[in-house]
């Protein structure tokens, strides 16, 4: 178990936020992060740290475990965005804006757990974007590249969500995972308004997404919340009380989405 | 002085109100098509649109002018949310009963949905609740101006970015685990409204998860108290609602 009282300056945050911003850079020119805003960036997840999370205290290891397996599905959707960013002629100029937005939250939220962990960080996995093929055109074709994300975005509402219960021993750091949590909501309905879905996910159904991708949705119709079955109660639906509340999925049922994506 | 309303907390469990569910189910289960005209008439009745109040859902059985105490603990911290739905609920029904002109399909179906999602909300805390749930609140939507597109989604975008906030800032305050899962199986739908009614308004931009609500340093949204959720939406409840008595947030 390792002190969070780490010289989280000078670890891990400066040269990802500096590595991170230079990749960026080409990329979104104008739109990079600053210096300025990368030293801003840098100070208050120094406050964040010092002051959030107690630094005389030690993380307990169910909750290193959660933030790693976070961590995990951040590094992923961080080098995806960046990827595709990266990649000249497959994000259309009038949805630039949205994934730099989100990228930039991608990369806020590695840095963030990265801060958090200090030397208990997992190193960043080697990723294959196309899933050993299955989605060979993910950089080169705009709508495989809209499928991936939206299954990475539902998938990081779910996997956030099955993790709250784990957390509730720290409430500051299970509250930064709630508003991480919201954030990849944000992202989830806007990129599935992008590909003409519902924003909300309607029973468990992956709509228009390949076939490949059902373990997303899997579980999402449920209809049953604490002891009412929503679907019986006034106004409501199966339907209705399935899009209403969004379900978590476990860490395995995580991982062996997210893993499809991990070279072994 | 006004009868003070108060939740029920000596019994501060799921198991209990399991208990107490089934008699509150069947008279849900039979009451449903009498609750459902109710509302309907409440929002298609002239003289509650024209003064922009209404009373929500089934008829309230309690001393209206009396403070609402949501009560202490985890009942008190659902109540509290169960306020918030009751707020969104009843003003996505009036949206969907006077849709502002420039309504298109596209939008008229975004927004029904989330008027159902809103309802769905407030029915199951009803349900969850039974006994413990506090009275039906009575709103006020004076200052909307529901012929207006702009005035509907500004207020809808308001109260789900706040309802967003609310329950990331709730969260903490939750000792049954189960209870914390139903606020995170809400929260992420909440958000998903908040990105689609921005999405509404500024089409095709970075503001669907904009830099004025997602602090852009750390990629997080807000986590609001009670006390601060309550007072952004306070200009749209009539209802004295106390929060007094919830738990203190530590973090």
């Amino acid at each position: 178990m390792e002190n969070l009282n780490l010289p989280l300056l000078e670890s891990v945050e400066p040269d990802y936020i500096n590595e991170m911003t230079a990749r960026r850079e080409p990329i979104e020119k104008a739109k990079a992060m600053t210096g300025a805003v990368a030293a801003t960036t840098i100070i208050s997840f120094g406050a964040l740290a010092a002051t959030a999370y107690g630094q005389d205290k030690k993380l307990p290891g169910k909750i290193v475990d959660v933030l790693n397996f976070a961590l995990t599905l951040e590094y992923l959707e961080d080098e995806f965005y960046r990827t595709a960013l990266g990649s000249g002629g497959l994000i259309p100029q009038d949805t630039q804006d949205v994934f730099g937005q989100i990228s930039k939250h991608e990369t806020a939220h590695v840095a963030l757990l990265r801060s958090v962990l200090g030397s208990k960080a997992v190193a960043k996995p080697n990723f294959d974007f196309t899933a050993g093929g299955a989605f060979a055109d993910v950089f080169r074709n705009y709508q495989t590249f809209l499928a991936v994300s939206q299954a990475f975005e539902d998938t990081g509402v779910r996997a956030y969500k099955g993790q709250a219960g784990n957390l509730k021993s720290n409430d500051k750091i299970l509250t930064v995972a709630l508003q991480i949590h919201s954030v990849e909501a944000r992202h989830a309905a806007m990129v599935r308004r992008l590909r003409g879905e519902t924003p909300w996910i309607v029973g468990d159904s992956r709509g228009t997404l390949p076939a490949a991708t059902q373990p997303v949705y899997n579980g999402d119709g449920n209809t049953t919340q604490g002891t009412v079955n929503v679907a019986a109660l006034p106004g409501s639906s199966a339907k209705i009380a399935s899009q209403a509340f969004d379900e978590p999925l476990t860490k395995q049922e995580v991982l062996a989405i997210a893993g499809l994506f991990i070279r072994k | 002085m006004t009868k003070i309303f108060k939740s029920d907390d000596e019994e501060n469990n799921l198991e209990i109100n399991i208990e107490k569910l089934s008699s509150r189910r069947t008279f849900l289960k039979f009451s449903s098509a009498a609750a459902l005209t109710a509302v309907a008439f409440g929002a298609l009745n002239p003289e509650s649109l024209s003064a922009k109040t209404a009373f929500l859902g089934l008829p309230i059985d309690d001393d209206k002018s009396g403070v609402v105490d949501v009560g202490k603990g985890d009942i008190g911290v659902l109540n509290f949310v169960y306020a918030n739905e009751q707020l969104e609920a009843a003003f996505y029904t009036q949206v969907i009963a006077t849709p502002y002109s420039a309504m298109n399909s596209a939008e008229r179906a975004i927004l029904t949905d989330i008027r159902d999602n809103e309802v769905a909300h407030r029915e199951f805390f009803r349900a969850q609740l039974g006994k413990k749930a506090i009275p039906n609140l009575q709103v006020n939507f004076t200052s909307v101006n529901f012929n207006s597109r702009e005035s509907v989604l500004q207020t809808a975008m308001m109260f789900e970015d706040n309802g967003t906030a609310a329950l990331n800032g709730g969260g903490q305050l939750l000792k049954n685990p189960l209870f914390l899962l139903i606020a995170g199986k809400l929260v992420s739908v909440e958000a998903r409204h908040a990105a689609t009614l921005r999405d509404l308004l500024r089409p095709m931009s970075a503001f669907f998860s904009g830099d004025d609500i997602t602090d852009p340093a750390t990629g997080l949204d807000p986590a609001r108290t009670p006390a601060q959720a309550l007072a952004v939406i306070k200009p749209y409840v009539v209802t004295p609602v106390s929060i007094a008595r919830l738990p203190q947030p530590k973090a």
